[in-house]
């Protein structure tokens, strides 16, 4: 009886631990009134605009223009990105494409979503996807696997007719992420998530003018976005619950076993009921 | 009663420990913008006499002109150094050599004068030849000194009237000398020839060509553009690789910046410590009319020629860089002394153009070097070796089940022996 209750608390613990496992897997993307959501885009890797995911970032821009954003992504998560491009009144069909490159600008592979799309002549909008795949706390080095980092979207047109060059659209996009939890939990962790830039960066924070380069007056930094609190240190995932769970149910099948072994306690001879 | 519910409370306090606990705050992010280097833009714009014609909003596309100035003037953020040049706004003459050569400095890059600058955008008026290229020429030497962002917005309303002296090859020239400079191009005119060639000037410098067809887009744009030069921006190094690893020149973390012709490979060298780990990416763009296929390979090899990874990519299809990137996490030694190891890296890239197109300069490279430390390792695909889903919980209750009934048995067995004896 005392432990059977004893068991029952520590599963009532384990249950508990689990909660905040539970509750990581709410989307981070909180919708964020989109106030400080960046309404330009960069035109190249080193001046790509830094969103937040969650954010619906709005650009003005021509036709032909090479659209740049960057977004933090963390281990656990698969991202998602969406794109939306409002086309001029006139136009012919053009063909639309996103591309999501790493913090190494290895490009990444969409696992599925309308990566390319034409738009019909006159079509008002066009409407891009991709979903990638699940970023990996670590990976061996001759894998391209997604790695926690600075990502990079790339938006342009890929097909169009020369007359609708320089043309004004408007390119809206937004980054989505979704926990996949401990099924993606792999050993092992980054040192540094892949920001670009992110040596000279600690370098500049730790030693200042220490090593007199003329870099530390440098102030402007390849990559500086973060996710929501912090890079996860990876070492939580609810394969420890899993574990736990079985260690005990474990146990109390070896009770269970064991008590089987003794019988109910009185001896098999004297009939029952008396 | 109070020891189990102390040990219950002991186990939640110390699976809460271990489930908290993660989140400590990552390390302060303090990189302010300060000490940066002025950027200067350089407004360049077309006063020739087709400047007259009255097709933007009924008015003529001076006037729109101007009014973007004025309202662009305005809005220019505070560090930012602005100057105006102007071409053909000086000679009315038909002599094409003369009028080649027109353009003048309206305003002076530096501080902005709002007033100023708006008076003297008041006083010009339609006149002469349209001379891109030397414009351009003269412009890219305004922008001279300093290491901030460079940008020059070219406003033009009709192709360059001055050959043979193509505007496009002097705005590859003028990128080719590796100061960062980017052109922007704006066309009053949606004609195929003053499209072609604006849009291959923006091409060849990275920067962006617009068709604007009304006064609003004009403004809004060419506030865009300067807006875009005070972000704050990495200015990359300029280096030249090697043609072999031995002769290449060694690099540090940083970002660089070099040109690549056509099938030629370029070399670069970084030393990396026991325990650190090179992290490297390389962009190539096409700054010119290229072939639609084309690839990337950037390797890693020791100084012997052994290949330690490499990162490759492919495209086809219309693009403005194609890239690629590589890491090599160096394994901690035993030996404190052990000596840096010298990685080559290598960049070859696959693009082609058709004949007829300008091989030299080469293309432009930008090579991203990160030596950080800590090289990471794993032991096992899962995370700590943990298990997890139903067949694990299935047999972990089968393990347990068994060893009790052993346990079960053993001790019933033994209790059985002693009581015979």
């Amino acid at each position: 009886m005392r432990i059977t209750r004893v068991l029952g608390a520590a599963l009532l613990a384990l249950g508990l631990a689990a909660a905040p496992a539970a509750a990581d897997s709410s989307p981070s993307a909180s919708p964020s009134g989109d106030s400080g959501a960046p309404t330009r885009a960069g035109t190249s890797f080193r001046t790509a605009t830094e969103i937040e995911q969650g954010q619906r970032a709005t650009a003005d821009a021509s036709t032909g223009d090479y659209l740049y954003w960057s977004f933090a992504a963390d281990a656990g998560r698969r991202p998602t990105v969406h794109a939306t491009v409002k086309l001029p009144e006139q136009h012919a069909t053009q063909t639309w494409q996103i591309d999501v490159y790493d913090g190494l600008r290895r490009r990444q592979a969409c696992q599925y979503g309308a990566q390319t799309r034409t738009a019909a002549q006159g079509a008002a909008s066009v409407e891009l996807a991709c979903v990638l795949r699940t970023v990996r706390a670590w990976s061996e080095p001759w894998a391209d696997d997604p790695l926690p980092g600075t990502y990079y979207v790339r938006l342009t047109v890929v097909g169009l007719q020369a007359s609708d060059l320089g043309l004004p659209v408007n390119a809206e996009v937004e980054v989505g992420s979704k926990d996949i939890g401990g099924a993606a939990a792999v050993d092992g962790s980054l040192a540094q998530p892949l920001v670009p830039g992110v040596a000279v960066k600690s370098r500049q924070d730790g030693s200042g003018s220490a090593n007199g380069e003329g870099g530390s007056k440098k102030a402007a930094v390849l990559s500086s976005i973060e996710p929501d609190g912090g890079w996860s240190s990876g070492w939580w995932s609810d394969r420890w619950v899993w574990t736990g769970i079985g260690a005990v149910l474990a146990a109390l099948a070896g009770i269970g076993g064991y008590a089987l072994t003794r019988g109910s306690g009185r001896p098999s001879r004297v009939p029952p009921g008396v | 009663m109070i020891t189990r519910q102390r040990l219950a409370a002991g186990v939640c306090a110390l699976l809460a420990a271990l489930t908290a606990g993660i989140a400590f705050p990552a390390g302060a992010v303090a990189d302010e913008p300060d000490g940066q280097a002025a950027p200067k833009v350089e407004l360049v714009l077309d006063v020739s006499g087709s400047m007259r014609t009255r097709d933007i909003d009924g008015g003529s596309r001076m006037a729109a002109a101007k009014q973007a100035f004025n309202e662009v003037l305005d809005a220019t953020p505070e560090e930012v150094q602005l100057g105006i040049r102007t071409l053909g706004a000086d000679y009315r003459g038909d002599d094409r050599k003369t009028g080649c050569k027109d353009t003048a400095q309206l305003y002076p890059v530096g501080p902005l004068d709002r007033t100023e600058a708006k008076t003297a955008v008041a006083t010009l008026a339609p006149t002469g030849w349209t001379p891109i290229g030397p414009a351009l020429q003269k412009a890219a030497t305004d922008l001279e000194g300093g290491d901030g962002t460079r940008r020059i917005v070219l406003i033009s309303d009709g192709e360059d009237t001055c050959q043979p002296l193509d505007p496009c090859e002097v705005a590859r020239e003028i990128a080719a000398k590796g100061i960062g400079l980017t052109i922007d191009t704006l066309g009053l005119v949606p004609d195929a020839k003053t499209r072609d060639q604006l849009s291959c000037i923006a091409d060849a410098t990275g920067g962006t060509y617009t068709s604007v067809q009304h006064k609003e887009e004009l403004t809004d744009r060419v506030g865009q553009l300067v807006d875009r030069a005070a972000d704050p921006v990495v200015t990359p190094v300029a280096t030249e690789g090697a043609d072999d690893c031995a002769k290449a020149p060694a690099l540090k973390s940083g970002l660089y910046t070099d040109r690549e012709e056509f099938g030629r490979q370029r070399w670069y060298r970084v030393d990396v410590e026991p325990g650190q780990e090179l992290r490297a990416s390389v962009s190539v763009a096409d700054d010119r009319a290229v072939n639609p296929d084309y690839g990337l390979l950037l390797r890693a090899v020791t100084v012997h020629g052994r290949e330690i990874v490499r990162g490759e990519a492919a495209g086809t299809g219309r693009t403005d860089v194609i890239s690629t990137g590589l890491r090599y996490p160096r394994p901690e030694s035993d030996d404190e002394s052990a000596p840096a190891e010298t990685v080559c890296l290598q960049v070859t890239n696959s693009f082609s153009a058709a004949a007829g197109v300008k091989t030299s300069p080469g293309l432009p490279l930008e090579l991203t070097v990160d030596v950080v430390d800590g090289p990471d390792k794993a032991g096992d695909v899962a995370a700590f070796g943990l298990g997890r889903g139903w067949w694990l919980l299935g047999v972990l209750v089968l393990v347990g089940f068994l060893a009790g009934l052993v346990w079960g048995w053993l001790s019933r067995w033994r209790v059985a022996v002693w009581r015979t004896n």
